[in-house]
């Protein structure tokens, strides 16, 4: 029926309802997300500082942007984090989720489990993290005083592990939540197709990788947007726990953006990083969102 | 008709100013801390015994935090009737934008420019000649603070230069001890550096550089010296693991570090933990080589208001702030200076008045945030991150980059 | 009106695939080697996952010197409450000392229409948008997908503005429009996706009985919705509870809430830093979202299940 709305061009004092009821929806498209992209695009060409003015400055402050060593940095350091981020939480996830699935008992306890951290703040898995990984307290004081006085795990205070230290802390708060849509595409898998792949002896693995998953495409689209709008916007994780450092080992663009519009008092500069970062999610997620939601044909 | 007007306004301006009804202020500020919340309390009690009221709205986290929610606060049109910046660069434009009231009127008529010293502070507030912000004190950065225990520890004398603490460094590592406590954050390796200017390459440079913006003075010989200097004190601070300003100034107090380059609040921290300058511990302005300290500090500034009652308590607040008992009561607590120069000051320990005696010279010279934009601060903290954090940059490819950046600052 | 539901519930549709049995090969033996390795791999899992909160209780039971000297997992000595009673009661920032309490019940009054307003808005664009599209609707749905990649830090001046001009910078109103616009993207889409599982048949038939947009969205949509509800307020409950940006930058020190507070006394710089008080304020500020996890575990399993499965 979702086709039949559309379908008939007549209808046009129902539709009226729904346009109606969508003016909210509507507001928030076009004002708030396509207004305030396209004001803070065009202000990325001006000198603004402390307040936006229209003084304009054509490339500079890209030419500037793009020759900032802790722009580079934060762009690497969210690529190194963005693929392994997504590769793990994607794995662990699915793992958990394949384990949780084996009629198990205590499903919820494990589960309840697995999924609490995702309640807490950014700021608050920041801080416990730091906490944990604190060299002189935490895990490597741990193993130390067992007995192991060579340990050596401070990623927070190693360049070049730092963003591991990060990484760690993401997978433990979010992993959870892929874990439960996971779940919930593997219980959306008919019992006939495994009834049929154990009559042929496909081991389960097989199974899983080649009939199961590609059956849940749906589910995994839906995480990817997750997890994926999670990695772009990644900020009061790496503030509080290690403010971008040591030196800038785990700076992050959204952490640059929000530098430079605020406490450098530099808008101009904030809005033409944040428009490189619009730009490349754009790239990525505008023929997606297109093709998913956009196609006339396409139902629900 | 206007003459009715005129005399509505008027009778209304006769009874703020005859009767003063208590009026609540919202102040923002980020001093959260023990001895910054205290040096507050000071500020409300005094304002609270005109009549009016202190309302609190303290941010923690520091300026970075704070002054994005008082300039959202400001441009939304829903100002708080007084708020802490830095003086000099940081509220400019808030200025300009017309945001910001003027206090010429008020600063005249108590004779602000007869008592506030140095006269730059008040300049530091004065934008095309009309007052916009009240300073309240002053804060130098050019202090090294070293630990006598240790130095006891790796048996050698308290040094009384920068050189010879840096000769000193490694007996200090010998014994143990980290020899330069430095924390992590941007600022506080910025801040490091520009104290080590005007102690390496004199006053002058350090003009040239900052208030010049001179890209030659800034890829000359004698920057080069500060940052072989800072190579040093890359190379000391190495194995200093912390974060927070204070948790480097501890590392000293409790002689795990030889030394920290601070500003003047760190000895706030060594007199809670009773500590005693000179038997403890010393501090050495300007490094000990060049007695130069640096005029800086905060400063409140008035957003317009509507309401009339709250714009006259605005003028009741700024002369209380610089009223002289409220000076002396408020910066005793904080730790730094009165800005008045006609004030008692004889609880002051031998630190500050070590401070006092430079200021006395006029040995002193603007500090960089009334110099240079916050833009420029940042990338010189960006800069000087790298630079601390990572060993394998050398000290000539720092100063190229450094060099650029004074080139495009303005 | 309940026979239409027990209709539904004969479907085989998402709105009862988290009821239904998991899928997964038969059970075996009790000690097989299978079993051991489903059954440890989870152990150990979830030991890992309880770490850090166990680490967190255990601090904020310790005292200072304690804390110094021993190491994270050790369980404390002596069990004190001071931190707790000094994180809710009496942590000062500037000049008001009261700790979190004050921010508890800003957060529970910024929290409660905020989440309310928000899902009611999305359910009925993601409603609209499966069953009564019209030109253009999925170009709006784009793009507000697409807005939720957008970095929170990047719309804060534009919404300044916006707010400014709509006359509500600095009140509670405010503050609830702006979660409901950035709560949007994703509680439509799971509204969408729901809705839009749900079978053609039953909506065909409210139409030809003459129902009309709100009257299907009411008599029939909403009553049936109840795991995608959960799943969205649980969503909110802790996206619009954990907020600090918005709160901050939004509101006036008067109505701070509990976010803001916690952020004030974590990062106060001066002295020691109170770990166990820090981490006994971290754990309350948690709590409301902690237990509404706790409590609604399975319904978000399964409303998950009916939001997210359809693409």
């Amino acid at each position: 029926m979702a086709n039949d709305a559309p379908g008939r061009p007549n209808s046009l004092f129902r539709n009226l309802n729904a346009k109606i009821a969508s003016i909210p929806m509507i507001f928030t498209a076009l004002v708030v997300f396509v207004g305030g992209t396209v004001w803070t695009v065009v202000y990325s060409f001006t000198n603004s500082r402390l307040l936006p003015r229209l003084q304009f400055v054509g490339l500079d402050q890209y030419e500037r942007l793009w020759s900032t060593p802790r722009w580079l940095a934060s762009i690497e350091n969210l690529m190194i984090y963005g693929v392994l981020s997504l590769i793990f939480s994607l794995t662990i996830g699915f793992v958990l989720a394949a384990l949780l699935d084996q009629k198990i008992r205590f499903e919820s306890v494990f589960r309840t489990i697995i999924l609490y951290p995702f309640a807490l703040s950014f700021i608050v898995t920041g801080l416990v993290w730091q906490w944990l990984l604190n060299p002189d307290f935490g895990v490597q004081h741990l193993v130390r005083s067992a007995g192991w006085e060579s340990f050596t795990f401070n990623p927070l205070y190693d360049q070049s592990i730092v963003i591991y230290g990060i990484l760690i802390a993401a997978l433990w708060q979010g992993t959870g939540l892929v874990m439960c849509l996971m779940l919930a595409g593997l219980r959306g898998i008919d019992e006939d197709i495994w009834k049929a792949a154990r009559v042929d002896g496909i081991p389960m693995w097989k199974t899983y990788l080649f009939i199961v998953i590609p059956m849940m495409r749906p589910v995994f689209v839906t995480t990817l947007v997750i997890i994926a709008s999670g990695i772009v916007r990644v900020y009061d994780l790496v503030v509080a726990q290690t403010s971008g450092g040591p030196g800038h080992a785990s700076e992050v663009p959204a952490k640059y953006v929000y530098d430079y519009m605020f406490s450098a008092q530099n808008l101009g500069q904030g809005f033409a990083a944040s428009t490189m970062m619009l730009v490349t999610v754009m790239i990525v997620v505008v023929p997606w969102a297109y093709l998913e939601f956009g196609g006339r044909n396409k139902r629900g | 008709m206007n003459s009715f007007k005129a005399l509505i306004a008027a009778s209304t301006m006769l009874c703020t100013v005859g009767l003063a009804q208590a009026t609540d202020l919202e102040v923002t500020h980020w001093w959260t801390s023990g001895g910054e919340a205290a040096a507050v309390a000071e500020f409300a009690k005094a304002f609270d015994a005109t009549g009016n009221k202190w309302i609190d709205g303290a941010i923690a986290g520091g300026g970075n935090t704070a002054r994005p929610v008082f300039i959202s606060r400001i441009t939304g049109g829903d100002p708080m009737a007084a708020t802490q910046f830095n003086h000099g660069r940081q509220a400019e434009e808030l200025v300009q934008a017309g945001l910001m009231r003027d206090f010429t009127e008020l600063a005249e008529k108590e004779g602000w420019k007869n008592f506030v010293r140095p006269a730059s502070l008040l300049e530091g507030c004065t934008v095309d000649g009309k007052v916009y912000c009240v300073p309240i004190n002053i804060h130098s950065w050019q202090w090294l603070w070293l630990s006598h225990k240790a130095f006891e520890d790796a048996g050698v004398p308290v040094p009384k230069t920068w050189d010879e603490f840096v000769a000193a460094a490694p007996a200090l590592e010998k014994a143990g001890k980290v020899p330069l406590a430095m924390g992590g954050q941007a600022w506080q390796r910025t801040g490091a550096f520009n104290v080590l200017i005007p102690a390496i390459a004199g006053k002058e440079t350090y003009l040239k550089v900052y208030q010049d913006k001179d890209e030659a003075a800034a890829a000359g010989p004698e920057i080069a010296k500060v940052f072989k200097a800072a190579d040093d004190a890359r190379r000391m601070a190495a194995k200093s693991n912390v974060q927070d300003w204070n948790q480097a100034t501890n590392l000293v107090i409790t002689g795990q570090a030889g030394g920290q380059i601070m500003g003047d609040w760190a000895q706030g921290e060594f007199q809670v933990a009773g500590q005693v300058a000179g038997k403890d511990y010393s501090c050495l302005p300007g490094l000990g080589v060049n007695e130069l300290i640096s005029v800086g500090g905060d400063a409140f500034y008035f957003p317009k208001l509507k309401d009339a009652d709250k714009t006259a308590a605005q003028e009741v607040l700024a002369s209380v702030m610089l009223s002289p008992e409220t000076q002396v009561a408020f910066n005793l607590k904080k730790g730094s200076v009165p800005v008045r120069g006609d004030v008692d000051l004889n609880a002051a320990n031998d630190c500050m008045k070590k401070g006092l005696d430079i200021l006395a010279k006029g040995n002193t010279m603007p500090d960089p945030p009334r110099l240079n934009t916050e833009d420029t601060n940042n990338q010189l903290n960006d800069l000087f991150v790298e630079f601390f954090a990572t060993p394998s940059m050398t000290p000539e490819e720092a100063q190229k980059r450094y060099a650029e950046i004074i080139a495009a600052a303005d | 009106m309940a026979d239409v539901r027990t209709a539904v519930a004969g479907q085989a549709d998402p709105v009862v695939v988290g009821a239904r049995e998991p899928y997964g090969p038969r059970p075996r033996p009790v000690l097989s080697r299978r079993n051991i390795i489903v059954y440890g791999t989870l152990t150990i899992v979830a030991l890992y996952y309880l770490m850090p909160l166990y680490v967190m209780i255990v601090t904020s039971l310790k005292g200072m010197p304690e804390i110094r000297f021993g190491n994270v997992f050790a369980p404390p000595v002596e069990i004190t409450f001071e931190p707790w009673v000094k994180a809710w009661a009496t942590a000062c920032t500037g000049l008001n000392c009261d700790g979190l309490s004050r921010g508890f019940w800003n957060s529970v009054r910024i929290t409660i229409p905020s989440v309310i307003i928000s899902i009611l808005i999305a359910s009925v664009n993601g409603y609209a948008l499966a069953n009564w599209r019209f030109k253009g609707a999925n170009i709006f749905f784009t793009i507000l997908i697409v807005g939720a990649f957008i970095p929170y830090q990047v719309m804060i001046y534009p919404i300044v503005i916006i707010l400014r001009e709509m006359g509500v910078y600095g009140t509670l109103t405010g503050l609830v429009i702006v979660h409901t616009i950035f709560g949007m993207p994703i509680n439509t889409l799971l509204f969408r996706n729901y809705f839009a599982s749900v079978p053609e048949e039953l909506f065909k038939a409210a139409r030809v009985d003459g129902a009309g947009f709100w009257a299907i969205y009411f008599r029939i949509m909403l009553p049936m919705s109840l795991p995608i509800f959960v799943v969205s307020m649980i969503i909110q409950v802790t996206g619009i509870w954990n907020d600090f940006l918005f709160g901050v930058v939004y509101t006036r020190p008067e109505t701070y809430p509990m976010t803001v507070q916690l952020n004030n006394i974590v990062n106060s710089v001066q002295g020691v830093k109170e770990y166990n008080v820090n981490m006994a304020a971290t754990l309350l500020t948690g709590l409301v979202p902690l237990v509404i996890y706790f409590i609604s575990g399975k319904l978000f399993v399964r409303g998950i299940a009916a939001g997210a499965v359809k693409g």
